[in-house]
């Protein structure tokens, strides 16, 4: 990683992509991945994840726009010159190759020593902790360690950018974790960087530096994870990343960094974010562990209402109640299984309350 | 309570049947069951499959006639000693007589002939000319009669070779099929060279079969990949063309081949009128062996390409992109990456062509000409010309032997569970 180069490895620019000719795939792309970063995709299907990584990997050319690594155009360089490491979604690992024959394939394409080769790919089954496993082939693996073989074999020819498209899919919920948490820290030891694909939320949560939140080909919100929980740009960012109450209604009037929402005849006391102005209607994003239950009006909370309660869910560590409030009936509040919480039955009603700058005012 | 070791005991179910006699019990309607299934498959391939195979085994073999028409003589001659170069005695002349006779009346003699004939020619006019000549031997000495009758009796290789003959098995059929024969003493020498013809034809056979199978390869293998690779409306689109042999008649494709590769026929006149030969130097494509590739390589490639497709249809787009990836150029990632995944389909391919290749006989019939006929020709010309069944069930079994012979060494090198046809 040398110093003369920009912090960026990679940098979309006004990248478009449409496959038919009709309809853009990618619409407008920009976006710069830092050295060392890792970046995650995250989008629900269809949203233009695969295809901009196909897009990096040279398997698939923009219609539009340039796509830079080490600050060089590579629209037309082929995908075996680009040197990307890449993680498929099936693994792709060689049937008819041992491990240690599908680790090798990338250092014999290049023409390195015999000696130097073995060392290696030694060094990289030790690396995912498969070094009795060279002499197997990939049918006689289990899918996380053919998973674990396939990032070895992303990596062993020392590449500074990796792409995984989804690799943890196919696997089971307990060996997903393990995996992501292994992923992460071959990521920190290596310090390479990572572009990550996913539609797990808690999976990018989990593992990234910066998450870029794709849906219908736009990116709706490029942050950190905290910033895209705590503080989503917009409705779609707010619903798609944790859980979230949507109140909607219309903006009364606007005060600087504060408004106030009209919901269903109650006025409520919001952040200004992302909304229309005054008159224009407004999505306002409360999560629901942000609600306080059983408040007194007395000041403390610019917001109090009063709740029926709907339905009780016992979790074990929290409960989770839903209220009617101001006309919404999917009003859901987390409340933490602590010593002296309030119990609460089912119809019964209660005043509600939080704070203005946990109520976020976005887009309708 | 103190524990004693218990002997292993045998598992019994609740009513105290044994555990295994009880699963054999039940596993046994299943299997029953199971048999009775493919007992009409069965039943239809023993009667069409391994008993004519049978037959044409024994056939092969089999050499009961001299021994039943001559009855008389073939025992007599058992204890004639034929290394000392003596005539048999005079009771042998005698049975000789009275066996040409009867077999002359009851229309058998001839036959012997002909049978006599496979192994030295001129044994089946000596049987022709002697029945009239021997009608006017009525009383003995017979030896001399016979002699006179027709000098060959006084030959004693002739005595010997019936001698051979009257055993009930003989090896003569498979000794010509390989182009060799029983001298007069019964040790194995060469057919005379004019008179070797099957081993050059066997071998003929099998390159051209190679040559079909490898021809089949290199056309099949990119309409495969292309019909693999493509969308599935264009690739079957494409498979229906490939397929279009299959529905046309066997002899119609053969036929418009001879048009097409004939002296007068398209190709030449092309190449005439644009001046690549002259007229009067047409090039003789068909009724040779270039006749008989062309025409087998088009009638065969269906079978290279569908097990190729069907096995290439299975190879995920994404093998080829991680080679790539991984830094190999396009070809090496497809030399180093797909070509061995489709081993199976070149495997499937390769051994179903060139055992089809191999027993061809219908398109070498009728483009062959001499040069370009296959072993199968001839099988065919000794069952329905020549009527030497015998020999033709010789050169079947032995090119079933080869095919075999090949299957084997096939699974020892690349592993029959390899082969995948679709
Ligand atoms: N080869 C292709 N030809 C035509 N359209 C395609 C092709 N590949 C993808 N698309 C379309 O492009 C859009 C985006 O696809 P893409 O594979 O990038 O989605 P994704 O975000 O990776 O989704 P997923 O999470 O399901 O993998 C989809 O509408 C898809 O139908
Ligand atoms: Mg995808």
């Amino acid at each position: 990683m040398s110093s003369e180069h920009s912090d960026y490895i990679v940098r979309f620019e006004e990248v478009q992509k449409s496959y038919d000719g009709v309809q853009l795939v990618v619409k407008n792309l920009n976006l710069d991945v830092s050295r060392g970063e890792f970046l995650t995709m995250l989008g629900p299907s269809g949203s233009g994840k695969t295809t901009c990584l196909m897009m990096l990997a040279g398997f698939e050319t923009a219609t539009h726009g340039e796509i830079y690594l080490d600050d060089v155009p590579i629209n037309n360089v082929p995908p075996h010159k680009r040197g990307i490491g890449m993680v498929f979604q099936n693994y792709a690992l060689f049937p008819h190759m041992t491990v240690a024959e599908n680790l090798a394939f990338p250092l014999e394409v290049r023409n390195l020593g015999k000696s130097e080769i073995e060392a290696k790919v030694q060094r990289a089954l030790d690396m995912v902790r498969l070094s009795e496993f060279g002499n197997r082939r990939p049918a006689q693996l289990s899918g996380g360690q053919q998973q674990r073989v396939a990032v070895a074999r992303s990596l062993v020819f020392e590449p500074d950018l990796v792409l995984m498209d989804e690799p943890l899919g196919a696997l089971d919920k307990n060996l997903r974790e393990e995996m992501q948490y292994e992923i992460k820290h071959i990521h920190e030891n290596l310090g390479v960087s990572m572009v990550y694909v996913t539609h797990d939320q808690s999976e990018a949560l989990t593992m990234s530096n910066r998450i870029a939140v794709f849906d219908d080909g736009i990116i709706q919100q490029l942050s950190t994870p905290d910033d895209l929980y705590e503080r989503p740009m917009n409705a779609f960012v707010a619903s798609f990343i944790g859980e979230n109450n949507k109140l909607n209604g219309r903006v009364v009037e606007s005060n600087g960094e504060l408004c106030t929402v009209e919901v269903d005849g109650a006025p409520i006391k919001a952040l200004s974010v992302n909304h229309g102005g005054v008159g224009q209607g407004t999505t306002l994003s409360l999560r629901p562990e942000r609600v306080t239950v059983g408040v007194e009006d007395d000041g403390s909370f610019p917001n109090v209402f009063s709740a029926k309660t709907e339905e009780i869910i016992y979790l074990g560590d929290h409960v989770r109640t839903r209220f009617s409030v101001c006309g919404h009936d999917d009003f859901i509040v987390k409340m933490p299984n602590a010593a002296g919480h309030i119990v609460l039955n089912e119809g019964e009603s209660i005043k509600v309350g939080w704070h203005a700058e946990d109520c976020r005012a976005l887009d309708a | 309570m103190a524990s004693v070791t218990a002997a292993p005991e045998v598992m019994v179910t609740a009513d105290g049947t044994p555990l295994k006699v009880s699963l054999h019990r039940a596993l046994r309607r299943n299997k029953i069951r199971a048999f009775l299934l493919v007992l009409p498959l069965l039943a239809f391939l023993g009667f069409t499959f391994l008993w004519p195979i049978g037959v044409m085994m024994f056939r092969s073999v089999e050499n009961s006639l001299v021994s039943t028409v001559m009855y008389r003589t073939v025992p007599l001659l058992a204890q004639w000693d034929e290394t000392t170069g003596d005539l048999p005695d005079e009771a042998v002349f005698e049975a000789l007589v009275q066996d040409v006779t009867e077999g002359f009346k009851n229309r058998t003699i001839g036959k012997v002939g002909t049978r006599l004939n496979y192994e030295e020619p001129g044994m089946s006019s000596i049987f022709r000319t002697s029945p009239k000549k021997f009608k006017k031997i009525t009383e003995g000495p017979y030896k001399e009669k016979v002699i006179e009758a027709h000098k060959g009796w006084g030959d004693v290789d002739k005595w010997r070779l019936i001698k051979r003959e009257g055993r009930p098995f003989t090896s003569s059929y498979y000794l010509a099929a390989i182009d060799r024969k029983l001298d007069n003493l019964g040790s194995i020498t060469s057919q005379p060279a004019e008179r070797q013809i099957y081993v050059k034809l066997f071998i003929r056979t099998l390159w051209m079969s190679a040559l079909i199978t490898g021809l089949c390869l290199l056309l099949g293998f990119p309409i495969s990949f292309l019909l693999a690779t493509l969308p599935t409306k264009t690739s079957n689109l494409l498979m229906i063309l490939v397929l279009l042999p299959f529905w046309t008649s066997l002899l119609v494709r053969t036929t418009s081949w001879i048009a097409i590769l004939q002296q007068h026929g398209v190709i030449n006149d092309i190449l005439v009128a644009i001046g690549l030969v002259s007229d009067d130097a047409r090039l003789g494509m068909i009724h040779n062996q270039i006749g008989t590739v062309v025409a087998m390589t088009h009638i065969l490639l269906p079978f290279m390409v569908l097990p190729l497709y069907s096995v290439m249809k299975t190879i995920p787009p994404s093998y080829m992109r991680a080679a790539r990836s991984l830094g190999a150029n396009p070809a090496l990632a497809f030399w180093r990456v797909y070509m061995p995944q489709t081993v199976p389909g070149i495997g499937a391919g390769g051994i179903l062509v060139f055992i089809i290749a191999i027993g061809y006989y219908i398109t070498p019939a009728l483009v062959g000409g001499t040069k370009g006929t296959l072993i199968s020709n001839f099988i065919d010309y000794h069952m329905r010309v020549s009527l030497n069944w015998g020999l033709a069930a010789a050169l079947g079994i032995i090119l079933l032997g080869l095919i075999l012979f090949l299957y084997i060494i096939y699974d020892r090198v690349v592993g029959i569970d390899n082969m995948k046809l679709g």
